[in-house]
């Protein structure tokens, strides 16, 4: 899952559990049931899980461009000086 | 960072607040239901009325208690307790309750009731000054909800005489 597909996954989650939450609590009202209302509400948090959970392919739509190695290797790293002896009085200190 | 376990709990965790949420709002609905429930109890008998071997009085009646108390009932009602209770004043006690029967109902169909019956648990003064008393016969009940505060009020009929004689 890339950046965008983080941001868009946890404002689905959250508005898609409100509009849920909404729904779920006037059907109850309305038909006068405090089962009917835990159903639908658990219905919905259940198609919410089934959405934003797993790493659907809309969620990878702006995959990370990275550098290519050929333009890498043309600025090398600065090379450590090593020095085999230093590695092992450090180690014991 | 923002794995599948992330998410999964992310997610839980803001539908189990949301639905805390709704609970609270459910049980804030209960205040738009204005109940007026209704209820007449007669005294068919006074069965028999006598004094205990250690002197106190102690009654047996039968009464009829009609009740409606379907506009209790709302979506957020589980059951409804509903007691009746003796009540009357002595010189010692200001106020003596005596439950004298009780009932669970489960559903809003069972609360237009009427029924026929002794007392169910035994009417006993603490003393013997029950001859000639007057009383009162009051309707307690308790909403059960499924979520959030429990209701309770009662309704008091009075006008109720204890006879002057054992018997």
């Amino acid at each position: 899952m890339d950046w965008q597909g983080q941001k868009l996954a946890e404002q689905l989650m959250q508005i898609m559990l409100l509009a849920f939450a909404v729904v779920a609590f006037a059907t109850g009202y309305v038909l006068g049931s405090f089962q009917m209302m835990v159903l639908v509400y658990a219905g919905g948090v259940l198609l919410t899980s089934l959405i934003t959970i797993p790493n659907w392919p809309w969620f990878n739509r702006h995959p990370l461009k990275w550098l290519d190695p050929l333009e890498a290797e043309k600025h090398p790293k600065p090379q450590q000086p090593t020095v085999s002896g230093s590695k092992k009085k450090s180690g014991k200190k | 960072m923002h794995s599948f376990g992330y998410r999964a709990n992310a997610l839980l965790t803001f539908a189990v607040t949301i639905l805390a949420i709704m609970c609270a709002l459910v049980s804030l609905s209960d205040n738009l239901n204005t109940p007026s429930p209704s209820a007449q109890i007669q005294v068919l008998n006074i069965n028999w009325f006598q004094k205990q071997p250690h002197g106190n009085d102690e009654v047996s009646l039968t009464m009829n208690i009609t009740a409606d108390l379907q506009s209790l009932f709302t979506w957020n009602t589980k059951q409804v307790f509903v007691f009746v209770a003796a009540e009357y004043e002595t010189a010692k006690n200001s106020l003596n309750q005596v439950s004298l029967w009780d009932a669970i109902i489960p559903a809003k169909e069972h609360a237009n009731f009427w029924i026929q019956t002794a007392n169910k648990y035994r009417f006993v003064d603490q003393g013997s000054g029950l001859r000639g008393k007057k009383f009162n016969l009051t309707l307690h009940w308790h909403v059960m909800p499924k979520t959030g505060k429990m209701f309770a009020d009662k309704l008091v009929m009075s006008g109720y005489r204890l006879p002057e004689e054992y018997r």
